[in-house]
């Protein structure tokens, strides 16, 4: 192989997973439900041959709703939902579920962070009728 | 003379021992000097009480990698009175935290669930913040029979 071709390092992203209904009333409570493909290694255990596995951990949770339709002049503001710290006592690839209200229509946006530079942003939307 | 004194003085000094001990409340008896400290760290300047939540989760539990949690607070959700936060401590793992929560008067119900690691048998505390400052507390007690690995 030629020394000027490398093979970049792929991000792949995580599978995810979130329930949400796809329509709610106006005031009505909704449960979220996430859950994120992640090792959430620990960094207490060993591997077969001794070593240490590193700390691999998904950090942080954060959940933010952007209404869509925002009043004339004023620009979309983003209203925090819900948000979790996790460590290594949280199992294998996090799940978490929680709760809102929802007033209007607009696009829930689910970011994860984590060692190794981990972050991944998820959005799901939801229709007021 | 002196002497019968001295007894007295003994005696009730004893006695006013003994009571102190016995008026200790029963939740600071109950509750793990680690877990206690925790929940005093999270409450901060608030006494923490128990009471007004429920830590949801099987008493035994079969396999330690994914336990799944659910932790209810009695409140209405409304912007005058929420929850602001929940806090989940562990006594036994490697590290006693489990997990923070940060809720807001939006919620709408303060209910939030997950799936935790358990290295053994041991205590779990869940706390809840409320908007006036005040800490609730729920100690649940999980037997666990396969432990979550701390090694391989």
């Amino acid at each position: 192989m030629s020394p000027s071709l490398r093979v970049l390092k792929i991000n792949h992203m995580a599978r995810t997973v979130i329930t949400i209904p796809a329509t709610a009333k106006r005031g009505e409570v909704i449960e979220i439900r996430v859950l994120i493909q992640h090792p959430m290694e620990t960094g207490y255990r060993r591997s077969s041959e001794g070593a240490m596995l590193a700390r691999d951990l998904i950090r942080r949770f954060s959940c933010q709703f952007e209404p869509l339709a925002a009043p004339a002049n004023t620009p979309a503001k983003s209203e925090a939902v819900f948000s979790a710290t996790l460590y290594a006592a949280i199992a294998a690839n996090p799940y978490l579920s929680f709760h809102t209200v929802v007033n209007s229509s607009g696009v829930f946006v689910m970011q994860w962070d984590g060692d190794n530079g981990f972050a991944q942003t998820e959005h799901a939307a939801i229709t007021v009728r | 003379m002196t002497m019968t004194a001295t007894r007295r003085q003994f005696l009730a000094a004893g006695t006013a021992i003994t009571a102190g001990v016995l008026v200790r409340p029963a939740t600071l008896l109950a509750q793990d000097d680690a877990l206690a400290s925790l929940v005093k760290a999270y409450a901060g300047s608030a006494t923490p009480r128990e009471g007004r939540v429920k830590l949801n989760v099987a008493p035994l539990v079969d396999n330690g990698n994914s336990v799944p949690i659910e932790v209810v607070v009695d409140s209405p959700m409304t912007a005058t009175e929420h929850v602001v936060g929940i806090a989940v401590f562990n006594e036994k793992n490697p590290q006693h935290d489990v997990a923070l929560f940060v809720l807001g008067p939006n919620a709408g119900r303060a209910r939030v669930a997950t799936r935790i690691r358990l290295a053994t048998t041991q205590k779990l505390v869940a706390v809840a913040k409320m908007n006036d400052g005040s800490c609730w507390t729920h100690t649940v007690e999980v037997i666990v029979t396969l432990a979550a690995c701390i090694e391989d």
